[in-house]
């Protein structure tokens, strides 16, 4: 069934009756030509790209819960491509170019909204940081603006400039930078994967990896066993146990990241904001709600929730940068499990295991890298080699020193 | 979250800085192979449930600690200091 514009009218003057499940729910097969662990978004962009630019169909997706139950269900929706070091840059420049077009790629409403994104700046010295990013940028063919403090007022003009600790000298501004909505980008890429044959397994939780010889043959899960010659790994959070399965220790910690939501209010944030010096960062859902967040909890934790220090921690830093935010009131707040890699960049590589390959390492910042994660993804399982936007994005380059240390900050599990 | 440190008894998460896995107590030799180190700084077994990690008591009595606890569900299972001494 495609979606449309007239399909709506002609179904709202019927009853909308005619509406049907937007993809099958199947029985696992005993066997696939690949088998992908986790129906998060980059587990069926992943599926949704083996199909479409390989043409493997005889895929499966094994989620253990339902699609989009993970990170891609409760996070705070940027979409940017505002990296600076080689390896980042053309990664996230591809993944932004796909975002541009995933709607009418998908014949799905995505509400991605290309708003403008603010990094603001509060020194020379960060500004002169920010200048060469947004050179960098460029450079890579996106866009940045470097704004001073009279463009910033003009933008948003309710920021508190005079902050003593961190007065607002100005911001670099990435007007293709943006929000989606996050469950329709899982829910688009699943439609869009089922319509092209794979099989999207949900309930199924994988509970052991069948290696013989070296070689993955299949994995068992609550649902039988399933045999497959190749079998990619993506699972965020959960990335250590299920490459663990495989007798596989990784370079990730899991660690909480808090966000929050207001009720809704009125249009009042046009852009997304972020305030690096007080880890704090805002947007405004379509729905009205203030959507925000901070840094990491900093402690390894599987809990789905966090403490109240990083609560007290991101409310001061927001009222710091807007105080008119002080009267909304926060609806209800969340925890996720990221997937942390010691330098803050992603791996998407082959194993030492034959045909396993695993997409992991997303940090917290794994939502914008939805499209361009499934293609490369999709690209290694097809082909067995790297794609070129994603060839630094290497398993073994912490033993090897090839580190991607976006933030300068160092190799260390606690550093980002 | 509170971790009861040895020394100055119940204290808020605040007080403390997350360093990582305790791993980090098991420095290789000088004469280890690269891949020992690896082990060392990068890779963890990044457990869903009991674990033991390092802790510094930061704003308080600046002993190191290890710290047992459930990932989980957040509860402290034994602290100790590293140097010695449990409560």
């Amino acid at each position: 069934m495609r979606y449309s514009g007239l399909r709506v009218i002609t179904e709202g003057l019927f009853g909308n009756r005619g509406w049907r499940p937007a993809w099958r729910d199947p029985a696992p097969k005993a066997e696939y030509d690949a088998i992908i662990i986790g129906g998060g978004g980059h587990g069926l962009s992943t599926a949704y790209y083996l199909a479409r630019n390989h043409g493997l169909t005889n895929v499966a997706v094994l989620e253990k819960g339902y699609l989009g139950s993970g990170n891609i269900g409760r996070n705070t929706t940027i979409v940017r491509a505002n990296y600076f070091l080689p390896g980042n840059s053309e990664f996230y420049s591809h993944s932004l170019k796909l975002w541009e077009k995933l709607e009418l790629e998908l014949n799905y409403n995505v509400m991605h909204s290309q708003r403008g994104l603010i990094n603001l700046f509060h020194s020379d010295g960060q500004r002169d940081a920010f200048a060469r990013r947004g050179n960098a940028m460029i450079n890579q063919g996106d866009d940045a603006i470097l704004l001073d403090r009279d463009g910033v007022r003009d933008l948003l003009p309710y920021l508190d400039f005079d902050n003593t600790r961190f007065p607002i000298y100005g911001g670099l501004l990435h007007p293709r930078g943006g929000t989606a909505r996050h469950d329709a980008v899982a829910w688009g890429y699943a439609r869009a994967a089922d319509k092209r044959g794979v099989d999207l397994i949900q309930n199924c939780e994988v509970t052991g990896i069948d290696v013989q010889n070296g070689r993955v043959t299949g994995v068992q899960t609550t649902r039988g066993a399933i045999r497959a010659k190749k079998v990619g790994i993506v699972v965020a959070g959960r990335s250590s146990q299920v490459a663990a399965m495989a007798g596989l220790r990784l370079p990730i910690e899991s660690h909480i990241l808090q966000a929050f939501v207001t009720e809704g209010l009125k249009p009042v944030i046009d852009h997304v904001i972020s305030f690096g010096m007080g880890h704090f960062y805002i947007s405004q859902s379509d729905k009205g709600g203030l959507v925000f967040g901070g840094d990491l909890d900093f402690y390894a934790s599987y809990a789905a929730r966090g403490n109240l220090p990083m609560v007290e921690h991101v409310m001061e830093a927001g009222m710091t940068l807007m105080p008119m935010i002080g009267r909304a009131r926060v609806l209800r707040s969340w925890g996720g499990i990221m997937d942390m890699s010691p330098d803050g960049s992603p791996i998407i590589d082959k194993t030492p295991v034959d045909g396993l390959y695993i997409d992991c390492g997303w940090n917290y910042g794994g939502f914008k890298a939805v499209p361009a994660s499934g293609w490369c993804m999709a690209h290694l399982m097809a082909t067995g080699e790297s794609h070129e936007v994603a060839r630094r994005f290497r398993l073994n380059r912490f033993a090897t020193g090839h580190l991607l240390d976006e933030e300068g900050t160092g190799s260390q599990h606690n550093l980002h | 979250m509170r971790l009861t440190c040895p020394h100055c008894g119940p204290r808020d998460r605040r007080e403390f800085y997350y360093y990582g896995a305790s791993e980090y107590l098991n420095r290789p030799g000088p004469e280890a192979a690269p891949d020992a180190w690896d082990s060392y700084l990068h890779l963890r077994d990044n457990p869903a449930g009991v674990t033991q990690d390092l802790w510094y008591h930061e704003q308080g009595c600046t002993a190191w600690l290890k710290v047992t606890r459930n990932t989980v569900t957040h509860e402290i299972l034994a602290v100790e200091a590293v140097a010695g001494g449990t409560k």
